[in-house]
């Protein structure tokens, strides 16, 4: 009696009808979802042999350089300008956050090197190359809205010039670097989002169309 | 002065070739960043002993 009255209330049991028929759109974006990378491939345990070289290791170490990134930068945005200038937890987290992201770029632009003297956009890659390079622009404009949120007299100097720069090759209508609200906004919210976007996407894809081999390698 | 207080000088030192201008400190990061990228190519990646020569964990 039970199942009858969630039954008329809830439908059949999923099992009733195959998955595969279902026009419901969880359905199709849980098919979508599981079909994105091939099977075992979306955490692999064994790769080909020709990613045991140390060139290959730089795409992670960007990805853990992130990572510190966003947590340090959350401490950051939780303690407030005044707490990162005065206190010496303050001063350790706010460097903590700089040289995370100097070693973030270090290793995204040797990242970078190894990839484009290996021409990783072959093999249908061409879309994970193009959201790597994206990745890196964003990340130089998240940087830079970075060196502008210090709230001292290096970033009023820098916003200055940048301001000077951006004037004179025609950019800057949508956005002011002289706007210290602004640019804290855009480098927590906006600029972060759109990197972490394009980073999953990056890594997804990786893990779709699996790691370039080297160009005179057959792929496996 | 040395090296690491060329690095670490506050006020910086700029070497300009033109118009071309760039701080030491910036040159002596993209020639280490170069030296890391030149040793992540040459330098044998780790493998340990019960592994096929095919695959690697």
């Amino acid at each position: 009696m039970t199942g009858r009255v969630i039954d008329a209330a809830f439908g059949p049991p999923a099992e009733a009808a195959p998955a595969a028929e279902s026009g419901n759109w969880t359905v199709r974006l849980r098919t979508r979802i599981a079909h994105t990378v091939p099977p075992g491939q979306a955490l692999p345990d064994r790769q080909p042999v020709y990613v045991a070289s140390w060139i290959y290791v730089f795409g992670v170490l960007t990805v853990a350089a992130f990572l510190v990134v966003l947590a340090s930068g959350g401490v950051l945005a939780l303690g407030g300008s005044a707490w990162w200038h005065t206190s010496g937890v303050g001063h350790f987290t706010n460097s903590l956050h700089l040289w995370s992201v100097e070693l973030f770029m270090a290793f995204m632009v040797i990242h970078l090197w190894g990839k484009f003297w290996m021409a990783a956009w072959r093999g249908r890659r061409a879309l994970t190359w193009i959201t790597g390079a994206v990745a890196f622009l964003a990340s130089i404009g998240t940087a830079f809205t970075g060196y502008l949120s210090q709230s001292n007299f290096d970033s009023q100097w820098i916003a200055g010039q940048a301001k000077d720069g951006l004037n004179a090759v025609g950019i800057g209508a949508f956005f002011n670097v002289l706007n210290p609200g602004q640019m804290l906004l855009w480098h927590v919210v906006l600029l972060p989002l759109v990197v972490g976007v394009l980073v999953i996407a990056h890594v997804v894809l990786v893990r779709r169309h699996g790691v370039v081999p080297p160009i005179d390698a057959t792929e496996e | 002065m040395g090296a690491w207080d060329i690095a670490a000088d506050g006020t910086g030192r700029y070497l300009s070739w033109g118009p071309i201008q760039i701080s030491v400190t910036n040159l002596v990061i993209i020639g280490a960043m170069v030296v890391v990228f030149v040793l992540a190519i040459l330098l044998p990646f780790p493998r340990p002993h019960d592994e096929t020569p095919e695959q690697q964990p």
